[in-house]
């Protein structure tokens, strides 16, 4: 791993933030509407403040949030808030802020990708080194269509079939939520219990539905390993079928599923907005779909910036540590 | 006579991956097409029954909670989303197609700053930056979207052309062409064009369906076109309004049904497109 290589990974990465900033920054203030007169507008609407008020308290806050200084201090201004971990407040449920907002709901995110992930992935890679293994029962290969057939369908799709024959018709599993709403969080096994009971259905739309693509890269790569001379060589020194399998192709062909696991991993913020608004699942997902309902721009650009930057540096740790583990890598 | 015949059964053999998936995608492609010579447009509209009733003789499929025929809301939106699909895609790999071949044709300073962008787009989730953009612009049009879609869809399209160019462009056939005083263009249009197209068919097929995908996934949002039904509104109006809770199976199964139909159809497309690009899928079992 040469310096240049860490220089240039490091530059893409500061691009990406500056890139993700300014984009932040410019997009909302592109629309022709002010974000908070659209929001008071739509308080208006509902009745929570009278239209005469409305162009007063625009202008009040305007002045409030720098709104009405020139574009490029206020860009600059945002960089300042940034770089101070200020993300704003919500317009919605002021005075809670964007951050307060988004570390509240990130850990039933993470929780339930993280899981849901790591199982689909060590089934899906399973599943691919027999599908490519020539000595598998026809009866695991069998099994192989469905869960092609299951990763054609989007995880919130099925989502919804699992709410309806699960959980409306069966009524085996709750409809939604992320544990018994009314009950306070507290540390016990009925809890853990309740919260495991309400995470099955999401984490199982996810899981069936990527399988099949994790099924499908391993099997390319298990293909490519077959063909080694090392395997020929460990089949003409009269191995154990068994040990063949585990030792030889099965442990070189998982490096770059374990690169992908990284990569999806890091993805793990923004993998499964559908699912966690069609469950109701109180994760980012869902706060950005709330967000975006409720003109809330504060948060919409807290989250999109939180995404963003957790993928980034996710990335950037494993672009740098992976040449490390793998000596085949060289830059 | 007959060893014709064994021929033409063997090469569906090659491509029934692709036939069958081609075959599904027709399916619901002709479902939209046929469909609304039998069915006028304004049973799409909200008030065209009696609201919330499950399917009988007059609505086959049973009408929705503002009264919209399920089965012509279904025949109409349709078409809308793969409309979107197909412009994202057919543009998304146009795009990514010329980068590609600009970044491995010209090469040095113009290549590393296409693999730069592409690095930095390929980083960032793309269907988030399509919630933001669309929730940033509020109501968008058909075409708008699409077009947004294909601004993010480019990406993985030049990646694959740029590394087929890398290798075509060093074969002989190449070189002689270039050692005949053959330009630049004419070599990409004469020369390389051709040997990319195999890839470009599977690349498209991916970007459609990864098109029709972000698009019925915004529109569930309700962050779609709101003024042509789709089948991404028709799940936005049927969370909307509770159709899971209310048990209403006639609301949200059918367009259920009609999305699995599709992106297994574009799946199996996809996958015979790549057993025949990719020899080395070709597994002798």
């Amino acid at each position: 791993m040469t310096i240049g290589y860490v220089v240039r990974r490091i530059g893409i990465f500061l691009l990406i933030v500056i890139t993700a900033v300014t984009l932040n920054f410019f997009l909302p203030r592109m629309r022709a509407t002010n974000p908070i007169e659209s929001r008071m507008n739509q308080l208006a609407a509902q009745g929570g403040v009278y239209a005469n008020q409305i162009q007063q308290m625009v202008k009040i806050y305007n002045q409030k949030f720098g709104l009405d200084k020139p574009l490029w201090q206020q860009y600059l201004l945002y960089w300042r808030d940034l770089l101070s971990l200020n993300l704003g407040v919500s317009l919605a449920y002021y005075p809670q802020t964007a951050l307060d907002m988004i570390a509240r709901s990130a850990p039933w995110t993470i929780g339930l990708l993280i899981v849901s992930t790591l199982i689909a992935f060590v089934l899906g890679t399973l599943l691919g080194a027999l599908m490519a293994w020539p000595r598998t029962s026809r009866i695991a290969l069998g099994l192989s269509p469905l869960f092609m057939t299951l990763s054609a369908i989007p995880y919130y799709l099925l989502g919804m079939l699992f709410i309806y024959v699960v959980a409306m018709r069966w009524r085996l599993l709750p409809v939604g939520g992320a544990y018994t709403s009314g009950v306070n969080l507290t540390l016990s096994w009925a809890m853990a219990l309740d919260i495991g009971k309400h995470a099955i259905l999401p984490a199982a739309s996810i899981v069936l539905s990527s399988i099949g693509s994790w099924g499908l890269g391993m099997r390319a790569m298990m293909t490519t390993t077959l063909g080694e001379d090392y395997l020929q060589m460990a089949e003409a020194k009269g191995l154990k079928p068994q040990t063949i399998f585990r030792d030889y192709a099965l442990r070189n062909a998982l490096l770059p599923q374990v690169t992908s696991l990284a990569i999806s991993l890091a993805m793990v913020m923004s993998g499964a907005v559908l699912v966690e608004v069609i469950f109701g699942y109180p994760g980012v997902g869902n706060l950005l779909f709330k967000s975006i309902a409720g003109n809330d721009y504060f948060v919409i650009q807290g989250i999109s910036l939180f995404i963003i930057l957790s993928i980034g540096v996710v990335l950037l740790a494993l672009d740098l540590i992976y040449p490390l583990i793998d000596p085949r890598i060289r830059y | 006579m007959a060893r014709k015949e064994s021929r033409f059964v063997e090469s569906l053999g090659r491509y029934r991956l692709l036939i069958a998936g081609a075959i599904l995608v027709l399916l619901v492609t002709l479902f939209g097409l046929v469909g609304r010579l039998f069915v006028p447009r304004d049973m799409a509209e909200v008030g065209a029954g009696r609201p919330a009733k499950p399917p009988s003789a007059e609505h086959l499929l049973g009408t929705d909670q503002q009264g919209r025929d399920v089965l012509a809301d279904l025949i109409y939106g349709t078409p809308t989303s793969l409309e979107i699909g197909v412009i994202a895609g057919v543009f998304g790999v146009t795009l990514g197609a010329l980068m590609g071949l600009i970044a491995g044709y010209a090469g040095g300073i113009v290549d590393e700053v296409i693999r730069i962008i592409v690095d930095i787009l390929l980083t960032i989730p793309s269907l988030m930056i399509l919630i933001i953009v669309a929730s940033m612009l509020g109501a968008v049009s058909v075409e708008a979207m699409a077009l947004i879609i294909a601004a993010l869809a480019w990406m993985w399209p030049a990646r694959a052309v740029r590394a087929q160019v890398l290798t075509i462009r060093e074969r002989m056939y190449v070189q002689v062409a270039r050692f005949n005083g053959a330009s630049n263009l004419r070599i990409i249009i004469g020369e390389l064009l051709p040997n990319l197209v195999p890839y470009l068919a599977a690349n498209l097929v991916g970007a459609i369906s990864g098109g029709i995908l972000a698009s019925v996934g915004l529109s569930t949002l309700g962050l779609g076109p709101m003024t042509r039904p789709s089948l991404g509104l028709t799940f936005y109006w049927a969370i909307t309004y509770g159709a899971l809770i209310r048990q209403m199976w006639w609301w949200f199964m059918p367009p259920i049904i009609i999305i699995i139909i599709l992106f297994l159809g574009l799946f199996l497309m996809s996958q015979g497109l790549d057993q025949i690009t990719n020899p080395r899928l070709q597994s002798k079992a």
